[in-house]
């Protein structure tokens, strides 16, 4: 089993702590669960987004560190997740895989 | 951490708290301030109960494998500390301490069971004697449990059963000896009530349980009841399925259980109904209860009949009401809750003394006995509870340990013995990392699987043979199948004994030197073979001891059965005078009777012969020890009685019309003992102002118990106390019709009662009921102990028998006879069942010795008991092993040798 292996699930959340570590509000379960609903239109849940970073945390893909608390959290600090190499080097490889199948594809498919 | 102030508005409390119970401690933080961040949103959007839905249905997803499984490696990781803490700030990639531990991973777990399953699967024969001898060890450790369980909650269904107690007489009999019994005399509820209302609840007189004849139209039918006191029914707090609880105190009323109500009126509704009783009055039926169960003292009573109207209708029960003297009651007492039986006990116990004489009435006192000790612990003995049926419960308890253990050794020596072959996997496990608590764990789990394979046919078998085991411990069980309570023992004793039987065979194969084993010169020592020989000299022991035990009991039993009775038991017949339509038609039922041509003789008498229900003091005789107070059984007959059950008369002449026998009596050889004197007949005896001729001896009669000395006791003539008729046949006459002709005759005299009688013989083979209850339990499970312990041997012998199959091969080749393999093969089963034996010898001499020791009339133990019980088990052992050895011998060496 390769260990760049992802689910769907997985590749969009691994996008979406790429898009939200630049940004102000960090990346972590709130913000990454608010901007896939934003995106898919699909609801999803916090619970499942942390289960998702976890299990990509313990592959490598993505590291974290604890800040932020607000009183909105009740005080609590939040875990705001980053992209580790090996995440950007999935993510890549996805999308040349992905690109790849594109460019192979005849022009008058979708256009 | 600042907690949230408890706000309406806030999110649900019990989400949270599901939050902080699940979610692995490491990650509470951050999720919960997520929820609460989003929560935050959420109200702004959509407002306080959509969001606070939201709230609670995000925390409810918190329930799913990932965090489940995190939580309890964080549980098992604290509780053992396996791995070193780390600091929790920044996390390196594998966090060890996050993560499952190995020993509950459920990988893992999943594979141990998947290699346990291709095992059992590989071994069919091993897997199949293992899991039956463990079914059958479970199967009667369930059986057993339950029996112990039915035993133990005796009464329980009367919710008071605490309070409740039955007040006791104890008396001091001839020579300063105490007997303790339930009798009472009819004013004592009165003044229990009057001295000491205020620790009483509630007191009711009762009467013994007795055959009532009912009548409702033209439906006869005969069911014991009870007379008691209104408050009876509400203190043994009887089901009702119809009418009023305190109907009895309507003195024509009365309460019926439901399977009487619906021999009666069918499906009629029975409420108002009326009906008639011993064709004497007429009562109204004021209510119906749920039927006692089989596990109450008071099963047997079937209604309850008010006490005012016993007093008030039965003439002597009226009269009874002035004396203290007349004990044939019962009284039962309800406690109050404060009160502590014991010093209500002391207090109570001279209230019938203050009104008797004890120079004429002798000395006695009143003793509570609670409803709890009533079925386990109702034997007296010197005024002193003595125990009782807990005896058995406890030997019950021991004999289903056992037998379960016998079925662990099993499980156990089969594993190590086969742990040879395992032990290459062993090794290969521990070359790649395994921890010896991995292996461990996965023998455990193996041996788990087994007990869960076990249980399931342990559960099958048990249902199977629930309704013969029933029968043999009379009893009405079934298993609790819907309670959740049952489920929980259930899984509880099968993990229980899959620990146990597990746990041998895992700490043994998980401490193989990898080395040692992988090299292959791994060789099985000189004494590895011990612990495995022990085990089977265990379990023959206790299998030898079982059958020994159960031999004797069962002697004891015939013993018994052939003590000579002195009276002739076949075809003769009894009928209880239940009615008063019985009483004063001697004669004329007599040669009515005798006039059916089936009929050999006819008497009537006050005790059955089976019993002696009467017993009096007040004797005196010339030389009698005037400091003594003797009591004798005091029967009265008539003349017709000694030809009706033909006793024997030993000197002297028998009863007869042709004297007076107003004051003749008969005394048997006891009672002649009993006084001392030499050439008793035409001596007189006293009795009160009466003197009395002994005008003949009988032989001693076994009356009451089998196994007792015969009481003494003396036969008078006296027509107007009688009790029974007896009625013999003439021998070689078809049953049914000469019960028919004798119907005819009941029916004329007696036309409101059912024609009901009993056979003296079988009323007599009753008396040994418990002891051939006992004896038939004990085979039981003798026979499963070693069927049990066989199996484990079959599975031993051909392990053996695998093993040294080349040995075999070679040993062929060069010459062995079948005989000589044979030999070979059986000759350490043998030893090892010798040994056993001996050991078994003295461990069942001294527990039978005890148990006779109960028994004034007892066999002895003789040696040929334990002989045979020795070359039973000689012969059983060799007849396993043989199958197996002999298997072994006449294969062809060619086939073990080809290979390699």
């Amino acid at each position: 089993m390769s260990r760049t292996y992802l689910g769907e699930f997985e590749e969009l959340v691994l996008l979406a702590v790429a898009l939200l570590e630049q940004q102000p509000t960090g990346a972590y379960g709130v913000s990454i669960a608010d901007e896939l609903k934003q995106r898919t239109q699909r609801t999803t849940s916090v619970t499942g987004v942390h289960v998702v970073l976890y299990r990509l945390e313990e592959k490598g893909l993505v590291g974290s560190v604890l800040g932020g608390a607000t009183l909105a959290r009740g005080g609590r600090r939040k875990r705001l997740f980053t992209l580790t190499a090996d995440g950007h080097q999935v993510l890549r490889e996805m999308r040349q895989l992905r690109m790849g199948f594109w460019e192979a594809l005849p022009t008058p498919f979708f256009s | 951490m600042n907690k949230p102030s408890p706000n309406p508005q806030g999110p649900p409390r019990w989400a949270d708290r599901l939050l902080s119970w699940l979610t692995p401690t490491e990650l509470l933080e951050e999720l919960q301030g997520d929820l609460q961040e989003q929560f935050a949103q959420r109200l702004d959007q959509v407002g306080p109960r959509r969001a606070r839905w939201w709230y609670g249905l995000e925390a409810l997803k918190v329930i799913r494998p990932y965090y489940l499984r995190r939580r309890l490696a964080r549980l098992a990781h604290w509780q053992r500390g396996f791995f070193p803490k780390r600091p929790a700030t920044t996390r390196p990639l594998i966090t060890p301490e996050y993560s499952s531990s190995p020993l509950i991973n459920p990988d893992m777990i999943r594979n141990y069971f998947k290699i346990a399953w291709r095992n059992l699967w590989k071994n069919k024969g091993y897997s199949s004697i293992t899991i039956l001898g463990l079914a059958a060890g479970m199967a009667v450790a369930m059986l057993i449990s339950l029996w112990i369980w039915d035993e133990l909650t005796y009464d329980h269904y009367h919710k008071n059963h605490d309070r409740l107690a039955q007040v006791m007489t104890t008396l001091v009999r001839n020579g300063g000896e105490l007997t303790t019994n339930r009798f009472v005399a009819s004013p004592l509820g009165n003044e229990l009530r009057a001295n000491y209302g205020s620790d009483f609840e509630n007191v009711s007189m009762a009467s013994m349980i007795q055959s009532r004849e009912l009548a409702a139209g033209d439906k006869k039918i005969t069911a014991k009841g009870m007379w008691v006191e209104a408050n009876f029914p509400s203190m043994l707090t009887l089901n009702m399925l119809k009418g009023n609880i305190n109907g009895l105190e309507d003195p024509s009323s009365i309460l019926l259980s439901a399977s009487v109500a619906t021999s009666l009126f069918g499906d009629a509704d029975p409420l108002n109904k009326v009906l008639r009783i011993d064709n004497q009055a007429n009562y109204t039926v004021a209510g119906v209860y749920e039927d006692l169960p089989h596990n109450t003292t008071l099963n047997e009573a079937k209604l309850f009949i008010p006490w005012g109207k016993y007093v008030s209708m039965v003439d002597w029960v009226k009269e009874s009401m002035k004396h203290w003297d007349n004990k044939s009651f019962q009284c039962y007492v309800q406690l109050n809750d404060h009160v502590d039986i014991t010093k209500e006990t002391a207090k109570i116990k001279l209230t019938s003394m203050a009104h008797l004489n004890a120079a004429s009435d002798g000395q006695e006192e009143l003793v509570l006995q609670p409803m709890n000790n009533w079925r386990l612990y109702s034997e007296f003995k010197n005024g002193k509870v003595a125990g009782g049926r807990i005896q058995f419960v406890n030997l019950f308890a021991i004999i289903g340990i056992f037998v379960l253990l016998l079925a662990c050794i099993n499980f156990m020596n089969l594993s190590t013995a086969r742990s040879e072959k395992r032990s290459k996997e062993v090794g290969v496990r521990k070359a790649v990392g395994s921890l010896k608590n991995q292996l461990v764990s996965q023998f455990l789990s193996e041996a788990m699987l087994i007990a869960g394979i076990a249980f399931l046919f342990a559960l099958l078998f048990a249902q199977l043979v629930l309704p013969l085991f029933n029968t043999l411990s009379d009893k009405q069980m079934t298993l609790p199948l819907g309670h959740v309570f049952f489920w929980i023992v259930c899984v509880g004793f099968t993990i229980g004994t899959g620990l146990l039987a597990g746990s041998y065979p895992a700490f043994y194969l998980s401490r193989f030197d990898p080395l040692t084993v992988l090299k292959g010169t791994y060789r099985v020592g000189r004494f590895a073979s011990l612990p495995r020989k022990v085990l089977v000299v265990v379990q023959f022991s206790v299998s030898i001891t079982l059958v020994i035990g159960t031999i004797i009991v069962y002697k004891q039993i015939q013993f018994a059965k052939n003590r000579p009775v002195g009276y002739n038991r076949e075809s003769l017949l009894a009928v209880y005078m239940t009615t008063p339509d019985l009483f004063g038609h001697y004669d004329a039922m007599r040669s009515d009777l005798l006039a059916t041509n089936v009929v050999e003789n006819m008497a009537e008498s006050s005790s059955p012969v089976t019993s002696v229900w009467s017993s009096q003091i007040g004797y005196s005789w010339e030389g009698k020890d005037p400091a003594t107070q003797p009591s004798f059984g005091t029967v009265s007959v008539t003349q017709d009685y000694g030809k009706t059950i033909h006793w024997q008369l030993k000197e002297g002449r028998d009863f007869s019309k042709d004297f007076n026998d107003s004051n003749s009596i008969i005394l048997n050889e006891a009672a002649v003992k009993l006084t001392g004197l030499k050439n008793i007949v035409g001596k007189t005896i006293r009795k009160d102002d009466k003197n009395l001729i002994v005008v003949g001896v009988v032989n001693d009669m076994v009356m009451e118990s089998p196994y007792a000395p015969v009481t003494p006791t003396i036969f008078l003539v006296n027509p107007g106390w009688v009790n029974v008729i007896y009625v013999s046949m003439k021998a070689g006459i078809p049953l049914p019709d000469a019960l028919g002709k004798l119907a005819k005759v009941f029916e004329k005299y007696n036309p409101a009662a059912p024609f009901d009688y009993t056979f003296i013989d079988e009323e007599y083979a009753q008396k040994f009921s418990d002891e051939q209850r006992i004896g038939n339990l004990a085979a039981f499970f003798a026979a499963l102990a070693v069927f049990i312990a066989c199996l484990g041997l079959l599975g031993l012998a051909s392990f053996v028998a695998e093993q040294r199959k080349k040995e075999i091969g070679l040993r062929k080749v060069l010459g062995a006879s079948v005989f000589s393999v044979w030999n070979l093969l059986s000759k350490e089963f043998m030893f090892l069942v010798v040994f056993s034996f001996l050991f078994s010898v003295p461990l069942s001499y001294y527990f039978m010795n005890n148990w006779l020791q109960n028994y004034e009339y007892r066999t002895t133990l003789s040696w040929w008991v334990f002989a045979g019980a020795g070359i039973g088990a000689l012969m059983i052992t060799l007849a396993t092993v043989s199958f197996q050895s002999i298997k072994a011998a006449i294969a062809n060496p060619v086939k073990s040798l080809r290979t390699e």
